[in-house]
């Protein structure tokens, strides 16, 4: 079966720095993939180009057999099948509910609509009683769940996620982990960058290991966990600095 | 013989009418110009804000003069015979509103977080919801923009007199008016329509400065 994403010789460079140094990876659908690897290793380049927020200096991405240049119009059609949720999740100006329908009022839903599609989950991530509030006034963890409604009301084929429980409590990681469960059981696509080695265990199917932009090994999470393949994979779960 | 009460009347609604048009009018052209420019990346971009910047600077007497030649018996606009009219008045003063909106509305712009338009871009906004959506998260600044030039527009005195000409239940707008009471030595009679242009002003900026607060739902 062809993969739902294909990230092929993917290089990027800003004037000097190789930020990602030609790096390959496919996804299938339904699999969770984690991103692994210390700051700075290209995570969350290599996510930007996935989900045509960017554009690579060479390479190209391949989203369901179809290829676009994220600095192209065409990759709008490519990524409205896809939803990503950024490092720092920002609000935009108004309530909750105006933030959780942005992604389905640019694609044309009416307001009513739009607001009978987030209601449910926003119930399910324990914001509904928020709606009316603005997004200005609310806390870390509850932007980080705002975040995830608004990604995934949109039912995107692919959910990129950068580091979605950073800085959170115990509690809102248990509630956004629950959903990412949820979401792939009902037959979505996750790829997720992590410094968590704990929440990558957790989800990911697959994992990637990155280390100066270049993914270093690849493979079942099972495995990867219990017993690298590589020097610098070890090093990496041992906690020491690998570069 | 200083101003009848009907006459009063009729200059305030006029000054109000030149300069609310212009205001509106160069926001509606402004808006989107200044959008337009701090989002779309092209050649030639630094020397169009460049330009742009430079009109901040420039001399109402001289955009009045270009309306001028424009309307005047050689310009090109002269069938329109509109010289010494309102229209001719909005148009100089639109020459002046529009760099002032467009240009506060190029930095509001430009200042909005990026993460914000990232976001906009992941969850499929096109480009020009994307334009909208900065705008909205820049509207203060952009309110700003609209305060400013509806500020150069109804203070505006070199340009209205040299293309409306200042005549009488014509063209005669508070700020013309002043000029001519205090020719005639009516210095008093012009310190009170200075009073009403301040007035004026207190009123369009409680109502702007409301909005600006107020915020979007």
């Amino acid at each position: 079966m062809t993969p739902l994403l294909e990230l092929e010789k993917l290089t990027r460079r800003y004037g000097d720095v190789v930020a990602l140094a030609g790096a390959s990876l496919n996804v299938d659908r339904g699999e969770i993939v984690g991103l692994l690897g210390p700051s700075g290793a290209g995570k969350t380049t290599l996510l930007r180009m996935a989900g045509f927020l960017e554009a690579p200096t060479s390479g190209r991405v391949v989203f369901d057999g179809q290829t676009a240049r994220a600095d192209k119009k065409e990759s709008l059609v490519l990524r409205r099948r896809m939803a990503m949720i950024l490092q720092k999740p920002v609000v935009f100006i108004g309530s909750v509910m105006r933030n959780a329908t942005y992604g389905l009022r640019v694609r044309g839903y009416p307001d009513g609509q739009a607001r009978g599609l987030v209601a449910p989950l926003l119930e399910e991530l324990g914001l509904s009683g928020m709606a009316d509030r603005p997004a200005s006034t609310l806390s870390g963890g509850e932007v980080q769940r705002l975040a995830f409604a608004r990604a995934t009301v949109l039912r995107p084929e692919l959910l990129l996620l950068d580091e979605f429980t950073a800085n959170l409590d115990p509690a809102n990681i248990g509630v956004l982990e629950k959903a990412v469960r949820k979401y792939r059981d009902g037959g979505g696509t996750v790829m997720m960058v992590t410094h968590n080695i704990a929440q990558g265990k957790r989800l990911a199917d697959r994992v990637c290991l990155l280390l100066g932009g270049r993914i270093v090994e690849a493979g079942p999470s099972e495995k990867f966990f219990e017993s690298p393949e590589t020097e610098k994979g070890r090093a990496f779960l041992n906690g020491s600095m690998v570069w | 013989m200083p101003i009848s009460p009907d006459e009063l009347l009729e200059i305030t609604l006029r000054t109000l009418f030149v300069s609310g048009v212009a205001t509106m009018l160069g926001s509606l052209i402004g808006i989107p110009l200044g959008s337009l420019l701090a989002m779309t990346r092209f050649k030639g971009r630094r020397l169009a804000k460049t330009v742009l910047y430079t009109f901040y600077g420039f001399p109402p007497v001289v955009a009045g003069l270009v309306i001028f030649y424009i309307l005047s018996g050689n310009g090109p606009l002269a069938r329109l015979d509109l010289l010494f009219s309102v229209w001719a008045m909005i148009l100089a003063e639109l020459i002046l509103v529009i760099p002032l909106v467009a240009g506060i509305t190029l930095s509001s712009v430009t200042d909005v977080d990026r993460s914000i338009l990232d976001t906009a871009k992941a969850l499929g906004a096109g480009a020009r919801q994307l334009r909208a959506t900065a705008l909205r998260e820049a509207r203060s600044g952009v309110m700003t923009g609209i305060m400013v030039a509806f500020g150069g527009a109804v203070s505006e005195v070199g340009a209205a007199m040299l293309v409306g000409g200042n005549i009488q239940y014509q063209t005669r707008v508070l700020t013309t008016a002043i000029v001519v009471e205090t020719r005639n030595g009516n210095f008093e009679y012009a310190g009170a329509l200075g009073a009403i242009l301040l007035l004026i002003s207190f009123g369009i900026y409680y109502l702007l400065g409301y909005f600006q607060e107020r915020g979007p739902k």
